[in-house]
């Protein structure tokens, strides 16, 4: 099966890959509907029989497997929305890949709404990473509004990473997480939006187990007339710890609102947060000039470690 | 060659202005090791943000090599090969030791390479070579990155403000090594702002500069016995390194 060359460049930026993966197993959705779908011995992928989306089904006790579940839209005027459901079984380690880039030249609107349900079963270890690109020159926007749920079960560890660069016109984001026992969540968020955009990004992590322990990590650069808000919530209802940390980089004319709650249900629980909105630091700027860098190029390395 | 004529440096207070430096002119010859010394508060490092273009002077002019620099930015004076290690260095979240060693450099930096630097300003490399330079850092450390990134470089002019500032005695005697070796291989001409009797001893000449003006200059061997009998209790020069 062969992609063309803007599919080919959107495979690439969310999922470093630039066709059907050589290994793992895979599932491949292009304008709204299945492309490409592989199993492996250890992850099947199944499409749903009620409704859009996939089931993936990691095999108890299956090591190191890759999975990725890239989805793609090149046709203006797409309104997709997909449920996808992944049960982790106990012990199984896995990697998985997911991402969506747009590439709209149209004058439609073009949407993905991916509604990923991750079922972690005990001491299971899973890492999530998924990225948001998009790309064209119509006037049409592009605009994807995930919700993302995750059920820990006692020791699993989960690593999520998201990532929106570029490109994403319009985007909110809504997560859940609720953590048994010993369960390890790390969320890192990193996002820039230019132009017009907006973003917006709920969360809401509930530690339930005693000696459950989460992290969310928020970067975000905000340029242009964009406006971003974020609002990710830890409540602790046992011993557990949990830290919440959002640091923005604010430029232009950009809008950006912090709001991160933290709530405690019991004396054991352990919750931080820490929020902070600023400028680039003139001191920074003026050191990589030092450097022999013109301030525009000095802003863009700043930029880029911060989100790194 | 570093040259400046007449410089001088005002800014508006609302009474008429307030002298920060006031005509200054001194020469640093390549090959030179020029230590600048003087009470805190006395103009030293307006002095070198004058010189780095970090602040415009309101007289007088700045030449390297015999081109008057007094109106190039900071990036292009860097260009020339000034390079400036601030006093206190600011914080990048996210930027690796390694990336602001490659950007000092000018190109990507091999691993041994990085760890000569860092091993020269007493920093373990290995530890230090993938860490970001944020608020898990120290002040020392952050400085002695700095300064590492200075070595890094291959420059016309470098300007060293205060590097003794927060750094532990152990850490001390091997920077003085540094600069003894290092700095003057790979930098034409050096000046380092400084208290420390050590790193004047590795001066040819010391300025002293106070109250905005150039007090005195001269080679190491006629300032320095005169700073030593200064050094009485009502001298200024022991205000430690704030």
């Amino acid at each position: 099966m062969m992609f063309d060359s803007v599919k080919k460049n959107l495979l690439f930026s969310i999922a470093d890959i630039d066709g059907v993966p050589d290994i793992g197993a895979y599932n491949i959705r292009v304008n709204g509907s299945g492309f490409a779908r592989s199993s492996t011995e250890t992850v099947t992928i199944e499409p749903k029989k009620d409704k859009n989306g996939i089931d993936i089904i990691v095999k108890p006790f299956s090591k190191a497997d890759k999975v990725h579940i890239p989805v793609i839209v090149t046709e203006s005027g797409v309104n997709d929305t997909v449920y996808n459901d992944f049960f982790i079984g106990e012990g199984a380690e896995v990697q998985i890949i997911a991402g969506c880039g747009i590439h709209n030249d149209g004058d439609c609107d073009s949407r993905h709404n991916g509604i990923h349900r991750f079922h972690i079963g005990k001491n299971a270890k899973v890492t999530y990473v998924e990225k948001h690109y998009g790309e064209g020159d119509g006037n049409g926007t592009r605009v994807l509004d995930p919700v993302t749920e995750v059920y820990m079960d006692e020791g699993a560890e989960c690593e999520m990473e998201t990532v929106q660069i570029k490109g994403v016109d319009s985007t909110e984001r809504k997560s859940i997480a609720h953590l048994k026992a010993n369960a390890k969540l790390i969320i890192t968020e990193r996002l820039m939006t230019h132009g017009k955009q907006y973003a917006r990004s709920d969360m809401e992590i509930d530690l339930d187990g005693e000696d459950s322990s989460a992290q969310i990590i928020s970067r975000s650069v905000a340029k242009d007339t964009s406006e971003q808000i974020f609002y990710p919530r830890a409540v602790g209802n046992c011993r557990c710890r949990a830290h919440v940390q959002c640091d923005t980089i604010i430029m232009d004319s950009a809008k950006v609102r912090s709001i991160p709650e933290i709530a405690a249900n019991h004396e054991d629980a352990q919750i931080v947060h820490e929020a902070a909105i600023g400028k680039i630091n003139n001191d920074q700027l003026t050191k990589l000039c030092t450097l022999g860098m013109t301030p525009e190029e000095a802003e863009e390395v700043i930029i880029e470690g911060f989100l790194n | 060659m570093l040259e400046l004529r007449n410089v001088s440096f005002t800014v508006e207070n609302g009474k008429g202005g307030l002298e920060i430096i006031n005509d200054i002119s001194l020469t640093v010859n390549d090959g030179e090791f020029l230590v600048i010394t003087g009470p805190n508060g006395g103009g030293k490092s307006t002095l070198a943000r004058l010189i780095m273009g970090i602040e415009q002077p309101t007289g007088g002019q700045i030449f390297i090599d015999g081109e008057d620099i007094t109106n190039l930015s900071v990036t292009e004076r860097a260009r020339v090969g000034v390079g400036y290690a601030f006093q206190q260095p600011p914080r990048f979240k996210g930027l690796t030791v390694r990336r602001l060693l490659s950007l000092a450099h000018g190109a990507e930096l091999p691993e041994d390479e990085c760890c000569a630097y860092l091993t020269n300003v007493g920093l373990c490399s290995k530890d230090y070579l993938n860490r970001e330079i944020d608020a898990s850092l120290s002040g020392g450390e952050v400085k002695r990155i700095e300064i590492a990134s200075l070595m890094a470089r291959e420059l016309k002019l470098a300007i060293f403000d205060e590097p003794e500032a927060g750094i532990d005695l152990w850490s001390f005697s091997m920077l003085v090594e540094t600069f003894k070796t290092m700095s003057r291989r790979r930098h034409n001409s050096v000046i380092i702002i400084s208290h420390q009797e050590r790193i004047m001893q590795l001066a040819d000449n010391i300025a002293v500069v106070a109250g905005g003006k150039l007090k005195s200059y001269g080679t190491k061997d006629e300032i320095f016995p005169k700073l030593m009998n200064e050094l009485g209790e009502n001298c200024g020069f022991r205000g430690g390194n704030a």
